[in-house]
């Protein structure tokens, strides 16, 4: 573990008072996180969404109640087996989607991990991941709710599509390498020898490779 | 805030007579020891004198003592040089590329190496399993061994889990190997880094021919290691220029810091005795009080560990917020959690003793020093169990602790 990078903060406060490894915004919700659930009993009902993230092995739940008639998210509770940015990060979106009335359904599905980090005061770039896994485990639960009112028309799920027949690589591998931090076509070449045999999906990887960094990461 | 530094295996402070005998090294004795002055000569009898004196903790000669940069230097010049040098002598043979033998628990700067040269095809590698508390099995050793194996290396003591690893069996078991088959191979290398500050360096005993030290773990200064080379051996250098350390490592003498190793040295094994008793009762009052905690596994092995070292793995926590949360409190410790490591990868020595990616996630590494008081084991012991509690309490994982026995 000396290993370990022991690296000086990545991110010096606002205040210029102390160098930490995160934000003062960060700190916040890390030492005092807002929603997280401590008493399931009370949200039996509630619909819910668990993922994994690819990259660390870490689990995050999600649970939401929605008023059925404004369709607007009233109440959202997390529970993390993640790092400090995973903590901070749900805690933030919890307070995004449930503040000023509450996001609609529509609009939450539309919460990027980029705007979480901008209220956040930005993450170190290696804990982009991490808030990643909060707003997965957001639209996995507004799909739980959807199926739960029978309105399955309403629900999106995240299906994969060949893109390179030779290595059955689909889309979303190639979505969850991006999420890990491979950011050009040789790393996620390098993570699913995508293309290597069939240098014809090229062009098609190299545009999903775009579009989720932009999805995600917004550049 | 009190503050509680428990990170004693990442790096220790330098001890105030070991800075005391550096300092006039830096200003007034600056010389470079090559030069054929008086003041040259002076800072190469300064040299000589740490020489012989790590020499003498090491049971060895003063000109088998090789400096270099630290601990990762080190290493690397154990194994690259013994694999260039031996590579020529095994091609044209059966074999072709020579063996190496390590564990599966070494420092990166030993596994790093050593797979590179496996993946470019220099060597071939065989990486021997660890039990449950981080330990070799000399038996699975002597099975690996090969006529072409040239190195086999492996670590005196564990840097994450403190676990002892048996030096002098295989140091016996590789000369019955060389007797039989009328060989002087394979080299026997050690990492002893961690060990330096609480173990029997003597290289009779341990039957190594290459020692890996530095200064930083035993309140030393940072930027001086030392490689044990012994006499006979044959050594390919990886740094070419003057000459120094008789042409295996060039570059002028980093004379404070030589001077720096040898005092750290001298200090560390007069009083390792006393100290090691100490440190034993406050780390065995730290382990006890943490297995107090639900849910908690200890990682290494319960005695045969390094008098400082307490490495515990709370279940369904991840460390890097523990070690975070400790922070606040004043207490200093690492995490082996995958979320903490730049490679996103938990500790492969916890993986190594064949427990769950889980149990790596909420492993905390506490390594005490001199500077540890039992009043601060109190205080960690005090502190701990809110704070395991809390992040429970986040935590949507709920694992049986049977998937860790
Ligand atoms: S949750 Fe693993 S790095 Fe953030």
């Amino acid at each position: 573990m000396d290993t370990d990078n022991k690296q000086a903060g990545d991110i010096v406060s606002r205040t210029g008072t102390q160098s930490w490894f995160y934000s003062d915004a960060v700190k916040d919700h890390f030492f005092n996180p807002r929603n997280f659930m401590q008493d399931e009993s009370s949200y039996a009902d509630a619909a819910m969404g668990l993922v994994g993230s690819p990259a660390c092995g870490d689990a995050m739940k999600v649970w939401i109640k929605v008023d059925p008639e404004t369709e607007r998210i009233i109440d959202c509770k997390w529970k993390t087996f993640g790092c400090g940015s995973a903590i901070a990060s749900t805690s933030m979106m919890s307070v995004m989607v449930t503040e000023n009335g509450g996001m609609t359904l529509d609009e939450a599905r539309l919460l990027k991990p980029q705007h979480i980090m901008e209220r956040l005061g930005g993450l170190p770039a290696r804990k982009i991941h991490c808030s990643v896994l909060g707003d997965k485990a957001l639209r996995a639960a507004i799909n739980d709710w959807y199926r739960r009112a029978g309105r399955l028309d309403k629900v999106e799920e995240e299906h994969g599509r060949i893109v390179d027949p030779e290595t059955k690589v689909t889309d979303k591998d190639i979505e969850h390498a991006v999420l890990d931090g491979a950011d050009t076509l040789e790393k996620v070449q390098a993570k699913l020898k995508v293309g290597i045999g069939n240098p014809s999906c090229i062009p098609e990887v190299e545009q999903l490779i775009r579009f989720y960094k932009e999805k995600y990461f917004g550049v | 805030m009190r503050q509680v530094y428990l990170d004693h295996a990442a790096t220790t402070p330098i001890h105030p007579e070991v800075l005391e005998r550096m300092q006039p090294f830096f200003s007034e004795k600056f010389a470079n020891p090559s030069s054929f002055h008086t003041p040259g000569l002076e800072a190469k009898k300064a040299v000589d004198e740490a020489r012989k004196s790590i020499a003498s903790s090491l049971n060895a000669h003063a000109d088998e003592m090789v400096f270099c940069s630290g601990g990762t230097e080190s290493d690397n010049l154990a194994i690259f040089g013994v694999i260039r040098a031996q590579q020529h002598a095994v091609r044209g043979t059966q074999y072709e590329i020579p063996h190496v033998i390590t564990s599966s628990v070494e420092h990166h700067a030993v596994l790093e190496p050593l797979q590179y040269l496996a993946k470019t095809k220099a060597i071939d590698l065989t990486v021997l399993p660890v039990d449950k508390f981080g330990k070799i099995a000399v038996s699975d050793l002597e099975e690996a061994l090969r006529p072409e194996t040239v190195l086999v290396s492996v670590m005196y003591a564990n840097n994450e889990i403190g676990t002892i690893q048996p030096i002098a069996d295989i140091g016996r078991a590789l000369l019955k190997w060389r007797k039989t088959n009328a060989t002087q191979l394979p080299y026997f290398h050690s990492d002893a880094c961690q060990a330096a500050g609480a173990l029997d360096l003597d290289v009779e005993k341990l039957h190594v021919d290459l020692l890996t030290l530095n200064g930083s773990k035993i309140y030393g200064p940072k930027g001086i290691g030392l490689l044990f080379v012994r006499r006979g051996m044959k050594l390919a250098p990886q740094i070419r220029g003057g000459g120094q350390e008789r042409g295996l490592r060039s570059g002028t003498e980093n004379v404070p810091g030589i001077i720096g190793l040898a005092a750290a040295l001298e200090l560390a094994q007069a009083g390792k005795d006393k100290e090691n008793a100490r440190l034993i009762r406050l780390r065995d009052d730290l382990i006890n009080g943490l297995l107090t905690i639900g849910k908690t596994r200890l990682n290494g092995h319960p005695t045969e560990r390094l008098p400082n070292n307490v490495n515990v793995s709370f279940m369904d926590i991840e460390g890097e917020a523990a070690v975070l949360y400790l922070d606040a409190k004043g207490i200093y410790c690492s995490t082996g959690s995958a979320c903490a490591s730049s490679s996103l990868d938990p500790s492969h020595v916890i993986l190594a003793t064949g427990v769950s990616y889980e149990a790596a996630h909420g492993s905390l590494r506490f390594t005490l020093g001199h500077s540890t008081r039992p009043s601060d084991i109190g205080y960690v012991l005090k502190t701990i169990p809110d704070i395991v509690k809390k992040l429970r309490q986040m935590s949507p994982v709920n694992l049986d602790m049977r998937h860790f026995a």
